[in-house]
């Protein structure tokens, strides 16, 4: 089968890569760029676990080809920390609220929680509940997730501190 | 999950993509957002051996208006009907049942086009389109033609498109202002699809109902348009007796199949259900 040579940009950086038509968005980014922050969950388009940012949107990775991303900005897990190297709000969030157990649906939830907090910046309990509505978590019954989502929107709207 | 191999196509307008599906024959298939389609693809319920992709083409997203109609171009995704201006003043009802199609990705990625061509009687739009006697607009290699949303669904998975024809769009003459409108889905949970729902737009006059349509989902192997129990709530003040024959009647047409969402025969009293609750709602929003 013949390859196509697609091109997009992945976390501020260009990348570019020779893939079947057939290859999904998700195994694009995780074997031929080595970004495994993406997960693989259910394969079904249910479960959230692969989603990353494509054009100011969050979508399910594994439910589009890396063909139908020629082009795009696309953000996953390993683009959100600061340049500084320090943690984004919602990294920090997830930590200090203690908003994971086993960790495999967070990548996925702290990039929806990106796009949801980028269209909303003071959500309601309700609204994260329905914007995390197609990323499901085994582990933690939401309470944290929403507590540490609700940390970074907090974190994201106040006024800068001074630096040390 | 891997699809089968497939030669992948991005034409930049429809008349190209319509050449392409006409030289590919049968084993070719439009691509809109993909979200029915990879997914059946994936677990090889769908081979198609050439995809044409309609995200190129820009002729066919967005919403426009046409003299008094509405046209929605096909690859507009569920979250774009969502957030349109337009659509939530002459058409609420597609908000109202687009918020309550599966979650925010796929809404971010399904398209109008995709959900109402695949023929799948799980698929929300469609029933909400007979009950709007929406219009699809269809262009293949003879030409361009249109058939209405009442008259496309023929079975599961099976529709009045040919091979080689595209959905380009849909067109819908909205309501009169001051109509009452609902949707109405039950499901088991978030991104599910209906167990039965119900959409229906009434226009109410001196306290009766002027007209009324509806339509419903996921009880039948096709969307099910419930002109009986329309009509028998035409000139009726919404009595108990009278919605009672209505829901009955709108019963009667279901055959959902038993399967995890529950028996047939609860699925076809949900679907009575659905539309109860819809007749409440849209009545208390319709100007009397």
């Amino acid at each position: 089968m013949a390859k196509t040579h697609v091109t997009m940009t992945v976390n501020g950086q260009a990348v570019e890569g020779l893939v079947e038509p057939r290859t999904l968005l998700i195994h694009f980014l995780r074997e031929n760029l080595s970004l495994t922050g993406a997960h693989i969950g259910c394969e079904t388009s249910h479960c959230g676990a692969c989603t990353v940012d494509l054009d100011g949107q969050s979508v399910k990775s594994c439910t589009v080809f890396a063909v139908q991303a020629q082009g795009a900005d696309i953000r996953t897990i390993e683009g959100m920390a600061n340049p500084d190297g320090t943690l984004h709000a919602l990294q920090d969030g997830f930590r200090e609220m203690h908003g994971l157990q086993c960790g495999f649906c967070t990548p996925g939830m702290i990039l929806r929680a990106y796009r949801l907090l980028q269209e909303n910046p003071n959500p309601t309990e309700d609204e994260i509940r329905m914007g995390i509505s197609g990323n499901l978590c085994r582990c933690t019954g939401y309470q944290n997730i929403v507590a540490a989502i609700q940390y970074a929107a907090a974190k994201l709207s106040a006024p800068q501190e001074q630096a040390a | 999950m891997i699809p089968g191999t497939f030669d992948y196509h991005r034409p930049k307008s429809v008349s190209e993509a319509v050449a392409l599906l006409a030289d590919l024959g049968e084993d070719a298939r439009p691509l809109a957002g993909g979200h029915s389609l990879i997914p059946m693809m994936k677990l090889r319920l769908a081979v198609p051996r050439a995809l044409v992709d309609l995200a190129a083409i820009a002729d066919l997203r967005g919403v426009r208006r046409a003299g008094t109609d509405i046209v929605i171009g096909a690859t507009t995704t569920i979250a774009e009907l969502i957030a349109s201006a337009e659509l939530a003043v002459a058409l609420p009802i597609i908000r109202e049942t687009a918020l309550v199609i599966a979650d925010p990705q796929v809404r971010a990625r399904g398209t109008i086009g995709g959900n109402v061509a695949n023929g799948d009687p799980g698929n929300d739009l469609p029933a909400l389109m007979q009950c709007l006697g929406a219009s699809y607009q269809i262009a293949g290699h003879a030409g361009t033609r249109e058939i209405a949303a009442r008259a496309f669904y023929q079975g599961a998975y099976f529709t009045a498109l040919a091979p080689g024809e595209v959905l380009t769009g849909i067109r819908i003459a909205p309501p009169p202002a001051g109509h009452g409108w609902a949707y109405e889905k039950l499901k088991r949970k978030v991104g599910d699809y209906a167990t039965a729902a119900a959409a229906l737009v009434l226009t109410m006059r001196g306290g009766q109902v002027a007209s009324a349509a509806i339509g419903l989902t996921n009880v039948g192997d096709t969307p099910l348009f419930a002109e009986d129990a329309a009509r028998i709530l035409t000139g009726s003040a919404l009595d108990k007796a009278t919605v009672d024959r209505a829901v009955a009647a709108a019963e009667a047409i279901t055959s959902p199949a038993s399967d995890g969402r529950g028996p047939a025969e609860y699925r076809t009293k949900m679907a009575g259900v659905m539309l109860r609750r819809a007749l409440v709602r849209a009545a208390a929003r319709a100007t009397h």
